[in-house]
């Protein structure tokens, strides 16, 4: 080995504990960029590895009762490649051992063939046979969750009649990788299944011989959608088409489209952080180890290495800990990407999971790490490399303080000569001070990033479950039945109140932009749904006009007052104009508000509904749910207690992986930060110190010294920590908006403490390891060397 | 003569062990009294420096016994130690030490802060004819300032010795006689015991009495009866 290499190799002996700390901060770098762009990768290649074996559909589209010979015409429409008409219908399922109803779908699988859209995964047993009426083929989640293997049976009602149904087997679609219920705003595996049944057996059940209720279709590459949707629904406008809608208002691909932003918005924001922290403290400790070689440099450069092999040799040195720091950074993105993969696995269900070890990502990961390394050092190196060899040997010139809180003022008279030693000192690296209060800060920033999450959600299930949706269950009926049908829901066991609603799907469209829109309709006495404005106050829905989401409002760019083209999807494509009369706040989904009166004078079937909210007695839920079961007519009933329970189950389990995660990442940094900051400090005061110590200041005083100076710097980073956190954390609700759900921008008082929380004692940790030091100095060697 | 301040009896320290064992005091027997000058000299490695800073209580000896005052300094515990440094014994050192971040007055008044009966940092500058120095930061000191507001800082809390390791080590004859003179005029005028370690050996000449260290022993000493003035000292 070269000397100047084994030089490299002491020094790196020596400065180890530094040296990890800051291959800690690189590694969470890169293990950061591998798990947000390596999952992403890995979601998206699986998701299109999976939709193209199993041909997930471009569009798709529902109509009430439509011919299969318009499978040519359909067909023929340019760009489509291979349709499939279906039966797709909703039905009610009676599993054993389960005390209220599950809600499922009937989908209908080709007959003699294999699908040629959509087509399903096996992942046991078989499909059911051709004409079977008792053979079904269950979607995965759902026998998993209730422990069905092929041979199983469960009930369901099929169109108003009880029916034994056997499973055959299990399997997967690309049509239901997150597979969620009708009105749910989380996967509920138990309560929800899709099951394939015989085409010639659902159309027998469902009286729809020769016809067919929905379809999906494929299309070649660089096919107009656009075009495609209009031709089908002009082929099914007489049909009872409800829209063609392409594959991002298919839900369980909207939802993965969702989480693939969500992780590049990780990706984004993340990575650099930690990039950011690891160039600024290699910075730190190679300017204060090179300044103190500065004589070693000049003696190198004296006896003839050039400027260049100088400058290498602590390039290298920094390299060395990037490789450190990349090693813990692969293994620890590997483990934590195969975590959330596994996270992955609860709601999003796919036949195989491609987590490819990709080496490019690697590459990348390393690569940029090294390089904001690299960037790092570069001024440091620089600055020394330059100077000639004679002033290099010569001991930098002392450094310059300013009288700042000069105490003969009166002012500053209470201040104690060890808090002006330590407040001069970082006024005199004023950029140094600036950056490793950032650095700090950046710790707090994730924190509250991560934990505001809480908050959010606390408030969302208080506005959704507790002050929007105020009934106990609600229940969906087959079709929309004259108001009537309230009587006998009031007749149900336990049932003690009733609220009819009647629910249509439309498209708004306002200027150039259209959105598929839910219209729900309710009483104008409605208690058990409280519509919020925008300020959170109740509003009674209008005698006429739409009460729209304020998201739905700025993406439309609707005001009140605006009239909005409304086409009634399932009402023949009939378009109506409406005025817009007011905003409400809303979390999930689009749906606007009109009061049940004017919605039905829109649709022109009379008084009609097709669910209902309703206030039920406890005690007797049994009794309701084996009538429900019953009652053809009803096709879900979901109790609010069970979907919050559900709610916060899931999303708990998710934020609480994250949120673990981040604090960790976060004491990473803080520790990386502060712990090098003291030893910095520690290296360049020691003489002081020890001054200090000698002249009879106790080791606790003498440390005070070094421990004011972090505190001050903590302090600092709380408020700054605080503001960023702020910032990200409404980075984060922008760049979680979507159609399908947004989160509330809510921090508490509660996130801002718990994360400076966190960094305080992290810090006070990191302060402590490095006090320890203090009282071990050797205050002999100390004082006998020349600074 | 007077009382005796330090009674030194028997002194050994030891670094290290075995083969690398090296003996830096072998049984150094010594008194020092109230109130006298003396300057200990010898060639490096002599021992002199250890026996200060075993004296100064910043160091323990491997054996042997020291006696501050009628009290035993060996005994001391760490802590006891810190105290009786921040009480009795005012030190000057070859590099000055200052805090640089410090100016003249803060850094004397650092120590009189902690101290129980302490002069105030401007006396203290006073005696080291500093006084128009007072705020002003180390790094805009000469040498020689640096050295005479380390004296001033040293002696504002009225020790009853003040132990120099080489203080005019770094400095050059005019600025050194003007350290020599400010350790002087303290020893005159407030009767502090000093202990001076020096290679200089035209400094002997200030002392009542000299110390000739050689492998960890003292190997003779002479008593001054007329000690000059530092501004007489041949360089």
């Amino acid at each position: 080995m070269r000397a100047l290499d084994k030089k490299l190799v002491y020094d790196l002996r020596r400065i180890w504990a530094q040296a990890l700390a800051i291959a800690l901060v690189m590694a969470c770098g890169v293990a950061t960029i591998i798990l947000s762009i390596g999952s992403y990768r890995s979601l998206e290649e699986t998701r299109s590895a999976f939709y193209e074996r199993y041909r997930f559909g471009s569009v798709f589209a529902s109509a009430v009762r439509a011919p299969l010979t318009l499978k040519e015409r359909i067909a023929s429409l340019p760009g489509v490649s291979a349709v499939e008409l279906r039966i797709m219908q909703p039905v009610l399922l009676d599993v054993p051992l389960m005390v209220e109803p599950a809600t499922g779908i009937a989908v209908s699988i080709p007959d003699h063939r294999e699908a040629l859209v959509n087509k399903v995964y096996i992942r046991q047993g078989r499909l059911p046979e051709s004409g079977r009426p008792d053979e079904v083929a269950v979607l995965e989640t759902f026998a998993d969750a209730h422990r069905f293997t092929p041979g199983d049976s469960f009930e369901a009602i099929i169109n108003g009649k009880k029916r034994k149904l056997t499973i055959v087997g299990t399997v997967l679609s690309p049509e239901f990788v997150y597979a969620i219920g009708p009105g749910d705003m989380v996967p509920d595996q138990k309560r929800f299944g899709v099951f394939y049944m015989s085409a010639s057996v659902l159309r027998a059940l469902y009286d729809m011989e020769g016809a067919f209720d929905d379809l999906s279709l494929t299309t070649l590459r660089n096919a107009d959608l656009g075009r495609i949707t209009e031709g089908l629904d002009k082929i099914l406008k007489p049909y009872g088409g409800s829209g063609a809608r392409s594959r991002e208002d298919q839900l369980s691909h909207a939802f993965l489209d969702n989480e693939l932003t969500e992780l590049k918005a990780m990706a984004m924001i993340i990575p650099p952080i930690f990039l950011f922290v690891s160039a600024f403290l290699v910075n730190m400790i190679l300017s204060r180890l090179i300044e103190l070689e500065r004589e070693q440099v000049g003696l190198l450069k004296a006896i003839g290495y050039s400027d260049v092999a100088v400058g290498w040799h602590y390039t290298k040195l920094v390299l060395a800990i990037g490789l450190v720091g990349m090693v813990i950074g692969v293994i620890a993105g590997q483990w934590l990407g195969l975590g959330l993969t596994r996270l992955y696995g609860r709601f999003f269900t796919f036949p195989f999971l491609i987590f490819r070890h990709s080496v490019d990502l690697f590459l990348l990961a390393t690569g940029v790490t090294m390089l904001a390394a690299v960037a790092g050092a570069a001024r440091a190196v620089y600055s020394t490399v330059r100077l000639p060899p004679a002033v290099a040997m010569q001991p930098p010139a002392p450094t310059q303080y300013r009288s700042l809180f000069d105490r003969s003022k009166r002012r500053f008279q209470r201040i104690s000569r060890r808090t002006i030693m330590s407040t001069r000192h970082l006024l005199r690296w004023p950029l140094r001070t600036f950056l490793t209060t950032l650095g700090t800060s950046l710790s707090v920033t994730l924190l509250v990033t991560a934990v505001f999450a809480f908050d959010s959600i606390d408030y969302m299930i208080d506005n959704i479950f507790f002050r929007t949706e105020r009934q106990d269950a609600s229940v969906s009926l087959v079709k929309a039945l004259p108001l009537d049908a309230q009587y006998s829901l009031r007749g149900l066991p336990g049932v003690k109140r009733v609220e009819p609603f009647r629910a249509t799907l439309t498209k708004f469209r306002h200027g150039e932009t259209e959105k598929r829109v839910p219209i729900v309709g309710i009483s104008n006495d409605s208690r058990l749904l409280q519509i919020l404005d925008v300020e959170q106050n109740p509003v009674k829905p209008p005698n006429s006009g739409l009460m729209v989401p304020d998201m739905l409002a700025r993406q439309l760019k609707l005001r009140p007052g605006d009239q909005v083209q409304v086409e009634l999807l399932e009402h023949n494509n009939r378009v109506v104009s409406v005025p817009v009369v007011g905003l409400v706040s809303s979390y999930v989904g689009l749906t606007s508000y009109m009061s049940l009166k004017s919605l039905n004078r829109l649709l022109r079937e009379g008084d009609r509904m097709n669910g209902a909210r309703i206030r039920i007695d406890a005690s007797s839920l049994p009794d309701l749910y084996q009538e429900v079961k019953q009652t053809p007519v009803i096709t879900s009933i979901a109790l609010l207690d069970v979907s919050l329970q559900k709610f916060r189950e899931t999303i708990r389990e998710n934020i609480t992986t994250m949120t673990t995660l981040y604090v960790v990442l976060a004491v990473i940094i803080t520790f990386g930060v502060i712990y090098n900051s003291a030893r910095i400090q520690l290296s360049e005061r020691a003489r002081e110190l020890a001054s200090l110590r000698v002249f009879g200041f106790t080791r606790g005083e003498v440390s005070s010294v070094l421990l004011t100076e972090l505190g001050i710097i903590t302090l600092l980073a709380q408020p700054l920590g605080w503001l960023l956190g702020y910032l990200f954390a409404w980075m984060v609700v922008k760049g979680f908006e979507s159609d399908l759900y947004r989160i509330p921008f809510v921090i508490s008082s509660e996130t801002f403490a718990n994360a400076s929380l966190v960094v305080i004692v992290a810090a006070v940790v990191s302060a402590l390891i490095v006090r320890r030091r203090i009282d071990r100095f050797d205050l002999v060697r100390v004082l006998k060397t020349r600074e | 003569m007077q009382k005796p301040i330090f009674e030194i009896n028997g002194l050994t320290k030891i670094y290290g062990s075995g083969e690398v064992e090296v003996r830096a005091l072998n049984g150094v027997d010594m008194t020092l009294y109230e109130g006298e000058m003396a300057v200990l000299l010898g060639p490096s490695g002599s021992g002199k420096s250890t026996l200060l800073n075993i004296v100064g209580g910043l160091d323990q000896a491997t054996s042997g016994k020291v006696l501050f005052d009628g009290r035993p300094l060996t005994a001391l515990n760490e802590r006891e130690l810190t105290r009786y440094r921040r009480e009795h014994v005012g030190f000057v050192f070859q590099f000055y030490n200052l805090i640089p971040s410090l100016t003249a007055r803060e850094n004397v008044a650092l120590v009189t802060e902690i101290s129980r009966a302490p002069m105030s940092p401007d006396e203290a500058l006073a005696m080291v004819n500093l006084s128009d120095r007072a705020t002003h930061f180390p790094a805009q000191l000469s040498g020689g300032e640096q050295q005479r507001i380390a004296i001033a800082r040293a002696i504002a809390k009225r020790p009853e010795v003040l132990l120099c390791d080489e203080p005019t080590g770094a400095l050059d004859s005019k600025t050194g006689i003007l350290v020599l003179e400010a350790l002087s005029t303290i020893n005159r005028e407030l009767g502090t015991t000093a202990a001076i370690i020096t290679h200089n050996v035209g400094i002997r000449e200030i002392a009542n009495r000299v110390f000739y260290f050689k492998d960890g022993k003292i190997e003779d000493m002479q008593v001054n009866d007329h000690p000059i003035s530092p501004s007489k000292v041949s360089w």
